[in-house]
């Protein structure tokens, strides 16, 4: 009799459990567990931090990285905050472009954008470089892109969207009334929004300038082809070397570990900065919104965007196109120099390109549909309290939001080279760390989706005879399935582009084009770079237009904004 | 034959106890209201009948077999029970048909069955015009007659039907109120229905069980209920009332400057020390000159101190001579006394109720 009574679903709720814990809580805690362990003989030891720390070099890395992320979460503030407020608040024309253009930045890779600011800023050969000599008749230009100044322009230009999003998000939600208040009072345009929409937006730049910072330190791709050439190095560029043959695992946890812990540190910071309450003011009634008239700064506003995409979207895209379809890419913009060749060799010549670009999709698809189905499930679990102590589950599938990538590569590393479950060598271990890495995602939009069902939808399946699989499949898959897609869509994406855990994890015969890409960067052949990061671009922006058809316009505006 | 089975059920979360105690055999075929206002565990209770809930304490059985206990629940799939909902719970995406189709599609009947069952029971509803629309298309009491038919047509065991009417404009809830009442004369279909409207609960029940706190109050039909309330709640909560304290003193009850003699009652031998009675405001008539005293009646003399107009009766309240009590009095509209009027109260001791 007890096993009727039983809700057999409460197995397959278990096995979800299971594999969450394998995904997110194995390899960190295999990550800690490396850390302390002895490469050999597996006992407890502290040597690995010894070994981590002891060198001047490796703590120069550490200081690099902050020196790195605090230049780009400046930069990336005085980039994308002046951009938000014109877009936001003012009549400054050609917003749609303006828009169109920080969309398009975010489609660009920024390891593709490492890539198109060689060919802009190289030492001699770089188009800017030629262009002043051109103009000026000097010797040589001025730029050198392989320099920390070089790393932290091109990274900024990839970060400085998030404050332009966040920064945007807060100003929508002023009232032109509070602006109002000010000017009666006799202040001027600057003045207030000095006095009164800067500060009641500081929240929300603040959370912006850690998320850049966070995301400067975190990256691989960028530092890799430029501070690699330039002969300094950052964490992440560390870590790479820690990996290079004999690779060693246990020293290399011990040095992810400040990464870890800052980044954990900081979202929990931002998190509270956003939370607060002080702020009141923040809401979107009362009052309606009217644009500040600029005159003839709108001009002068105008300006300061296109530069800004200029050097993030424009110009990283025309280089990339154009050395993509060059014979080669020095030759220069005629005619003549103009093939399809590249294109050809890398999707139909060369087999393994070719293999690449199928499992990009592949794992990336693959990973998006496993990251939707357990996070829908472990959604599922949370809020129909299905087992005790749900709310955890929920930490456990957002804690990949605060591991950086490359650190998680590592704990995956470490995770499952060794039985008893190996995975190194094969397509799961990529397609598993992308869905671990993306999980947040996944789960945070599912989590949004669930909540919009009212459960009485399914007892109404269950007291009429169906179990919660049935009421999971014929109800509330069909009704969720419009937000699901777009939460696919949005893990597909940066699945596709996934550099910094890839990059532990592959193997010969399970390359992907972010890894290939990385790895033709020595050959220095930049006409097959640009061909495959313009395939990576393509392949992205079919994907936001297909987003858009199932989910709706705002549906990557959605996440950001989250 | 006994059906359904509550023995001692107790619902707790955390320190909250929604359902405290709760007892209630029902009959095959029976329909039954829990009524209570909002938080007296009526939902509550209804969950754990559907299996959506468990007991943490108590047994509920179903033709004998255990199915709700703290240690084990048979989950609500295989109760063999529908359930209406207060949002009705129709799924959005599937038509009229589908949606009633469904529990029968669970039940593997082979199709030409589900269609004709479908068929009959949206023609019972008066829905069979709208089979294919989808529930957006529908209007609250369309929706609701689907939910009907939808829980209706697995011909369940037992109905539960979780303020079905509160969604619905005030027209539209008295005219599903009868047809509710009238589906249960024709399916006998054993009915738990939870409301927190009295109306609702008389109209459509063959037992009421008042719930308060938690707790079940009186359990007993409409009649019985309204004319003999049994605790202070009960008259309070349906229907409108007058509380009459007093004391039993040398074989009269003392109220506040008048006395009835205590077998006059309708249970004298429960009256002992202080005592409370509950007095409708339909049960006591005013005259204008002193009735003759008859051997049920007591007359005693008063003053109009309130009044209202209100159409269909007139509202008085009257105080008793140099009392302080004010007592609600019910008169048809052609009674018409004016304030401050000197009157006689007729009242039936056999028709006070006396209360815990």
């Amino acid at each position: 009799m007890r096993w009727r009574h039983l809700d057999k679903s409460l197995f397959v709720w278990v096995l979800l459990i299971g594999v969450l814990l394998v995904l997110v809580v194995n390899p960190l805690a295999r990550l800690l567990w490396a850390s302390f362990e002895h490469g050999a003989t597996g006992a407890f030891t502290l040597e690995n931090y010894a070994a981590a720390y002891g060198r001047w070099r490796y703590l120069e890395a550490l200081w690099n990285s902050l020196v790195l992320g605090l230049a780009v979460a400046v930069l990336g503030t005085v980039f994308g905050v002046p951009m938000a407020w014109a877009v936001s608040r003012t009549d400054m024309p050609a917003k749609g472009l303006v828009w169109a253009a920080i969309l398009g930045t975010f489609i660009v890779p920024s390891y593709l954008g490492a890539v198109a600011w060689i060919l802009l800023a190289g030492p001699n050969a770089g188009w800017l470089n030629r262009l002043y000599v051109w103009l000026t008749g000097a010797a040589s230009g001025p730029l050198n892109i392989y320099s920390m100044a070089g790393l932290v322009l091109v990274i900024a230009c990839y970060s400085f969207p998030y404050a332009f999003v966040f920064t945007r998000s807060a100003l929508d939600l002023i009232s032109s009334e509070m602006e109002d208040a000010a000017s009666t009072l006799g202040a001027g345009t600057l003045r207030t929004m000095l006095r009164v929409t800067l500060p009641l937006t500081l929240p929300a730049i603040l959370g912006a300038f850690i998320v850049e910072f966070l995301e400067a330190i975190a990256l691989f791709g960028a530092p890799a082809l430029i501070a690699l050439p330039a002969r300094f190095q950052v964490m992440t560029t560390m870590l790479w070397q820690f990996f290079e043959f004999p690779p060693k695992v246990q020293v290399a946890a011990a040095y992810s570990m400040p990464l870890l812990g800052i980044t954990v540190l900081l979202f929990w910071l931002q998190r509270r900065i956003i939370a607060r309450k002080g702020y009141v003011a923040l809401t979107g009634k009362g009052g309606e919104r009217r644009l500040i008239r600029l005159g003839g700064w709108r001009w002068v506003m105008l300006g300061y965007c296109l530069f800004v995409t200029s050097l993030s979207f424009f110009l990283p895209m025309l280089v990339v196109l154009q050395a993509a379809f060059a014979k080669a890419w020095g030759r220069g913009f005629g005619l003549d120099n103009i093939t399809l060749e590249n294109l050809r060799f890398v999707l139909i010549d060369q087999p393994i390109t070719r293999a690449a670009t199928l499992h990009t999709f592949v794992y990336g698809g693959t990973a998006a549909a496993i990251a939707l189905g357990l996070g829908l499930s472990i959604a599922y679990i949370v809020h129909r309290r299905l087992v005790p102590l749900g709310g955890a589950l929920a930490y456990i599938a957002m804690a990949p939001f605060v591991i950086p990538g490359i650190v998680l590569a590592i704990g995956f590393y470490a995770a499952y080279t060794t039985p008893p479950l190996v995975l190194y060598g094969g397509a799961w271990i990529l397609i598993l760390a992308f869905t671990t890495r993306f999980l947040p995602i996944a789960y945070a939009n599912s989590d949004a989706a669930i909540r919009s069902l009212n459960p009485e939808l399914e007892d109404a399946v269950r007291i009429l005879g169906g179990g919660r699989l049935l009421a999971m499949r014929r109800v509330v898959g069909p009704l969720l399935k419009r937000g699901l897609a777009g939460a696919f869509i949005l893990v597909f994406i940066p699945a596709t582009r996934e550099l910094s855990s890839a990059i532990f994890l592959y193997t010969t015969g399970t390359q992907v084009l972010s890894v290939l890409l990385f790895d033709k960067s020595d050959e220095g052949n930049f006409e097959i770079l640009s061909s495959i990061g313009l395939i990576l671009v393509v392949i992205t922006v079919a994907l936001v237009l297909a987003g858009f058809r199932l989910a709706g316009r705002d549906f990557m505006l959605k996440r950001t904004a989250s | 034959m006994t059906k359904l089975v509550l023995k001692n059920v107790t619902c707790r979360f955390g320190a909250v106890t929604a359902v405290d105690d709760f007892s209630l055999a029902m009959e095959q075929g029976e329909f039954v209201s829990l009524l209570g206002p909002s938080g007296c565990g009526k939902t509550t209770t209804l969950r754990m009948l559907a299996g959506l809930l468990h007991p943490t304490a108590g047994t509920i059985e179903m033709d004998g077999e255990v199915i709700s206990s703290p240690t084990s629940s048979l989950p609500p799939e295989k109760r063999n029970m529908s359930m209406i909902f207060q949002s009705y719970a129709i799924w959005p995406n599937m038509t009229v048909a589908q949606n009633v189709a469904f529990g029968l599609e669970v039940r593997r009947l082979p199709r030409p069955e589900i269609r004709a069952k479908v068929d009959q029971i949206l023609e019972v509803v008066q829905m069979a015009y709208l089979r294919d629309r989808y529930p957006a298309e529908l209007s609250g009491g369309q929706q609701q007659r689907v939910a009907l038919a939808r829980a209706i047509v697995v011909q369940p065991a037992v109905l539960l039907l979780d303020e079905p009417l509160s969604n619905l404009d005030a027209n539209l809830r008295e005219e599903m109120r009868y047809e509710i009442r009238r589906l249960h004369d024709e399916f006998h279909i054993t009915t738990v229905y939870v409301t927190h409207d009295q109306a609702e609960a008389m109209v459509t029940s063959d037992r009421i069980a008042v719930m308060h706190q938690g707790r079940i109050e009186q359990v007993d039909g409409p009649r019985v209920l309204y004319a003999r309330p049994r605790t202070r709640f009960v008259a309070g909560f349906i229907g409108r009332t007058n509380f009459l304290d007093g004391e039993v003193r040398g074989g009269e009850v003392v109220f506040d400057r008048f006395a009835i003699k205590v077998d006059r009652f309708a249970e004298p031998a429960a009256l002992r020390g202080r005592v409370s009675f509950s007095l409708r405001p339909q049960s006591i008539h005013l005259h204008r000159h002193p009735p003759s005293a008859s051997d049920s009646t007591c007359i005693i003399p008063g003053e109009i101190v309130q009044r209202a107009y209100l159409g269909e009766h007139w509202d008085y309240a009257v105080r008793p001579k140099e009392s302080a009590l004010a007592l609600r009095v019910t008169a048809r509209p052609h009674e018409v006394f004016e304030m401050n009027e000197h009157v006689w109260l007729e009242l039936d001791p056999r028709q006070m109720a006396h209360i815990r």
